[in-house]
């Protein structure tokens, strides 16, 4: 079978290997910057980029549950890697919108929170990461016990729907790139839905 | 491109234009994209010689004006304007133009006309963008007949001395230099004089983010962007946040048109 031999060349693979890989989009842009790559408007790239790279880890994280379901190619190993590197984008689009873009104006940046229901949107699909972060580790879930462990990251689930509608309601009318993402989320927590209802009945 | 020549104006600002190179390669040009890359990209293709401009509705004169004819009657003029973008951002922009009010003048503005409609082309076999539903094409704007009357409002023809590269809605359009960049139309080929407040395409397509005057001004919010303050492109990662003015700091000569109006409710 396909699935046992893929499962099987990826046994030996060192979990490092996926941070060091999701850390290469962060060296490009880097480069990037320093050698004028960004254009025009180049703060803009590096925080739009930063936001589109934590959404592709985070729906990357919702394809791995549906793929072992239905292909039976197994990355569960590697899911923590790609959560964490989920949130360290985040922060890293976070960091350049206050400090790049925003350049610490407090009160603006404190109306934008309250006002702007995208960047509301974004905070809380923030601050939901950060108990994901915090307990993505083997004591954390030793501490919990599996079934709370589990039932927390959940969270990841409105974490997704949350940064996808925060990139929907960011741009004016209405362009592909953020609707197909948003198609993505809803489609990865429809299988999981999906499968749950199937199972109960 | 020939080189144009165009006399200095005291309407222009001494801060520092942004680069050529910035002002072809960042800018919103839907018809040809949604990236601000994209204009510069893809408006290659756009034919731009003949180019005739419709002028009809209250006009004594009605009638396809050609290019050539609407640029013999007018001096050229540079004016170094501030441009500021609902978005956020903003640039120094030295453009080449004639005041718009000459052409209407030219055309005869009958008593009844209180509002001038533009629209910009459409041609989809040379304009990528129009192939999808974004806005309802054709772009439309629109402005009170004494804002078009205005000498800060001008048909551009040309910046940095050339003439105007296509990406930036040549060969004809509007700059309307104390109203957010989405009011200054680009690629101009009808102008109409109505009775009525026209139709214009951003406020079709979301009313309660924009407003027909759509007038820069920092105390009045967009639902997604406060508009206190902008970026300036080109001044650098670490260059300082600009407070925004209101009128676009254009106040001390447009201010009264709107003497006794509610900025917050004409937005």
């Amino acid at each position: 079978m396909i699935a046992q031999r893929i499962n099987g060349a990826l046994r030996p693979v060192p979990t490092g290997l996926v941070y060091a890989a999701g850390l290469l989009p962060l060296g490009l842009l880097v480069w990037q910057a320093a050698t004028g790559g960004l254009g025009v408007d180049p703060v803009k790239g590096i925080e739009h980029r930063l936001g589109e790279l934590a959404l592709q880890f985070l729906v990357g994280g919702l394809v791995i549950s549906p793929l072992r379901w239905w292909t039976g190619i197994n990355l569960i190993r590697f899911r923590r890697a790609v959560g964490l590197l989920a949130f360290f984008y985040v922060c890293l689009h976070l960091a350049v919108w206050l400090a790049l873009d925003l350049q610490f104006r407090w009160a603006e940046i404190g109306a934008d929170i309250a006002k702007r229901p995208y960047i509301t949107l974004g905070m809380l699909a923030f601050a939901a990461m950060i108990p994901l972060a915090l307990t993505s580790n083997n004591g954390a879930i030793r501490r919990m016990g599996a079934a709370a462990w589990t039932r927390l990251h959940k969270l990841t689930y409105a974490v997704a729907l949350l940064g996808a509608l925060h990139f929907l309601l960011l741009v004016k009318a209405w362009p592909l790139e953020p609707i197909l993402y948003m198609a993505g989320v809803v489609a990865l927590l429809s299988m999981r839905l999906w499968r749950t209802l199937r199972r109960r009945a | 491109f020939a080189r144009i020549e165009a006399k200095a104006s005291r309407f222009s600002t001494d801060e520092k234009p942004n680069s050529f190179e910035e002002i072809s390669n960042y800018n919103n040009f839907y018809e040809f994209g949604l990236d601000k890359g994209d204009p510069a990209q893809n408006a290659g293709a756009l034919t731009v010689d003949p180019w005739s401009v419709e002028i009809g509705g209250l006009v004594e004169r009605p009638g396809s004006y050609p290019l050539d004819d609407i640029l013999k009657g007018v001096t050229l003029e540079e004016r170094i304007y501030r441009l500021r973008c609902v978005e956020g951002w903003s640039m120094v922009v030295p453009w080449i133009g004639f005041e718009l009010r000459t052409l209407l003048e030219r055309a005869g503005v009958q008593p009844g006309a209180r509002f001038v409609a533009f629209e910009t082309l459409v041609r989809p076999e040379e304009m990528p963008g129009v192939r999808s539903r974004i806005l309802d094409w054709p772009y439309r704007e629109g402005l009170r007949i004494d804002e078009a009357m205005h000498p800060l409002t001008i048909l551009a023809t040309g910046l940095y001395g050339e003439e105007m590269p296509k990406q930036n809605g040549a060969p004809i359009r509007l700059v309307v230099p104390w109203k957010y960049g989405f009011k200054s139309i680009k690629s101009i080929v009808r102008i109409s004089l109505v009775e009525k407040m026209p139709a214009t395409s951003w406020n079709v397509q979301n009313a309660r983010e924009y407003g027909f005057y759509s007038n820069v001004n920092p105390a009045v919010d967009h639902p997604r962007w406060s508009q206190a303050s902008e970026r300036r492109i080109g001044s650098g990662f670490f260059a300082p946040r600009i407070e925004t003015q209101l009128f676009n700091g254009y106040g001390d000569q447009v201010a009264q048109l709107y003497a006794g109006q509610d900025l917050s409710v004409d937005f």
